[in-house]
């Protein structure tokens, strides 16, 4: 059963150390920044085939980033959840008759808003570098997009920080599945450009539809059609979901 | 109805027996320790007690709920600090406190009510608004127990409560842990390895070691089953002479000679000391210094766990002094 206020108590926490810690957002942020003005700027004249001519290296690639960030941020939630079994607070959390349920989805909730916050200040500062951006019904319809694509990687962290105690054997992992995960979405270039055997991998990566149907919805430009990418990614998010329950509930604090 | 009762409880860890069918209960409004070296499983058993970790084997019931059949109710009605931090340093003892009441469903006005009540309780009303990280350890141990007060739970569990800490918060933390089970009628489980803490604290202790209860009384119970007072003497001459003609006399509990000394458990020790000294004059025997103490709790700990450690090396001495307490604890 899910209860609300446990819910809701564990959220804000999460919103209350987010805003307290200036480094975390700043540090979250300074990547995806850099890679924006650096490679944003520096390959602005490029042409690739696959890319329209009218739309422009930048615009391409702003969704890209902020599919990056989502990535990154939401895939690093688990790292909270690692301290809070280091310091011991998780365990303080399991004593009380919150359910396991609600735990999971209280910090599943707190990592989703603040992933999403990343996002959109990225998405905020790209329009200063000159992002041409979309009327508001578009840029809420990316905010679903963006919930769903931070839903899958949370979750992802969330197992792997059941599983694992430490910090340094998190980060290790964590960055050995999001870089590849990064690089195989075509958030940098379409991933029709890679060759053949690669680009299938890339098919079986999460973030390629979650980037494509950020395009489309951004810069009215996509790979896949924008049906097919939301069903991919509602199903994952929604599987993960359960099997972050799932682990939790055998979890061992 | 008891506050707790326990039957059996058994926690095996692959081919490792870490509790070994514990049986006992506990009254309400009692003060009960768990006294055993470290190791010794009482971590273990609170982890079961507090639906943390499954029991292999035994049942147990905590204010009226079995532990196995309806854990989300024990765990509405107990409270517990852990040997380990647990608090979120980046919050400020308000919130946590405030967190804390609001996984338990406590309404907003009755929050506020008790929070203020528990920081009074603890003494950190006035430190209430500052971050966790910049708390000393006797204030976090203080937020911990304030915390674990803020539902009026039940049964309160407290593991090592006083560990690392310097005597006098130790000193003030008992003070906290007494005054609350007087004044909210608490049933209270602790596990410590400090003798002093059991003595000072416990209505009733429950010696463990080797995942088994080897002892459970009040600590004067405890103390009285040694059944003597302890007098060591250095002796200048034959140590076994003055030995065995002391052992002759019904008022010796027990001998045990060490080198050059001699370890005597008597009773009556204002009329028999002078007895002793009489012996040895008799026998142109020298005791060139005394030292006398009434039995502690540490002297029985030692004496229980102790002989069981050398059982296991089966040495005649061993042997002997096992003899002797099983006479003692007759």
């Amino acid at each position: 059963m899910i209860q609300g206020k446990v819910v809701y108590v564990l959220w804000r926490r999460e919103m209350i150390k987010y805003f307290r810690a200036k480094s975390r957002v700043l540090g979250a942020i300074a990547m995806p920044a850099f890679m924006l003005i650096f490679q944003g700027m520096g390959f602005r004249k490029v042409e690739f085939p696959g890319l329209p001519e009218s739309i422009g290296y930048f615009q391409y690639l702003v969704p890209g980033i902020i599919g990056m960030t989502l990535l990154f941020t939401a895939a690093y939630a688990g790292m909270s959840v690692i301290m809070d079994k280091q310091f011991g607070f998780l365990k303080e959390v399991m004593v009380t008759p919150a359910s396991r349920v609600s735990i999971v989805l209280g910090m599943i909730s707190g990592s989703a808003t603040t992933s999403i916050l990343q996002a959109l200040i990225i998405m905020m500062m790209s329009v200063l570098l000159g992002f041409r951006l979309p009327f508001l019904p578009s840029i809420l319809s990316s905010v679903v997009i963006m919930v769903l694509i931070s839903m899958i990687f949370i979750n992802t962290g969330l197992i792997l920080s059941s599983v694992l105690k430490d910090f340094h054997g998190f980060s290790t992992i964590i960055n050995f599945i999001a870089f590849p995960l990064f690089l195989l979405s075509g958030a940098l270039f379409p991933v029709s450009n890679l060759p053949a055997p690669i680009r299938t991998l890339s098919y079986f990566d999460p973030l390629t539809y979650g980037v494509d149907a950020l395009r489309g919805v951004l810069i009215g430009h996509c790979e896949f059609s924008i049906v097919l990418d939301l069903s991919i990614l509602l199903t994952l998010s929604v599987l993960m979901v359960c099997a972050s329950g799932y682990f939790f509930r055998r979890a061992v604090i | 109805m008891s506050a707790i009762i326990i039957k059996e409880l058994t926690k095996k860890f692959g081919e490792f027996t870490a509790v070994d069918r514990v049986s006992f209960s506990v009254e309400p409004g009692e003060l009960f320790g768990l006294l055993g070296p470290n190791g010794a499983g009482k971590t273990t058993i609170l982890n079961m007690l507090t639906t943390l970790l499954l029991p292999t084997a035994g049942d147990a019931e905590i204010a009226g709920y079995d532990l196995r059949r309806d854990p989300g109710e024990v765990r509405n009605n107990i409270g517990i600090i852990f040997q380990d931090p647990s608090l979120d340093i980046g919050l400020t003892g308000r919130e946590n406190l405030e967190f804390h009441a609001m996984m338990y469903s406590i309404g907003s006005d009755e929050r506020k009510k008790r929070i203020r009540e528990v920081l009074d309780v603890v003494g950190l009303a006035d430190k209430a608004d500052i971050l966790v990280e910049n708390y000393s350890g006797g204030m976090k141990r203080r937020l911990e127990i304030a915390r674990g007060l803020i539902h009026y739970p039940k049964v309160l569990f407290l593991d090592e409560p006083t560990l690392g800490l310097d005597a006098q918060t130790r000193r003030s933390i008992w003070d906290h842990i007494r005054n609350l089970n007087k004044n909210y009628g608490t049933s209270v489980i602790l596990t410590t390895h400090y003798m002093e803490e059991a003595d000072y604290l416990c209505d009733r202790i429950a010696i463990i070691d080797h995942g088994k209860i080897i002892a459970l009384d009040t600590p004067s119970g405890l103390k009285n089953c040694l059944r003597g007072d302890c007098v060591s003497l250095t002796i200048e001459g034959r140590v076994d002479l003055i030995a065995t003609a002391l052992e002759e006399k019904e008022w010796v509990r027990e001998i045990v000679p060490n080198g050059k000394m001699l370890e005597v458990l008597i009773s009556d020790y204002e009329k028999n000391i002078p007895y002793i000294f009489q012996t040895a004059g008799n026998l142109g025997i020298m005791i060139s210094s005394i030292n006398f103490s009434k039995p502690s709790l540490e002297d029985v700990f030692i004496r229980l766990t102790g002989s069981i450690i050398r059982e296991q090396e089966g040495t005649r001495q061993s042997a002997r002094r096992d003899r002797v307490r099983r006479r003692m604890l007759r």
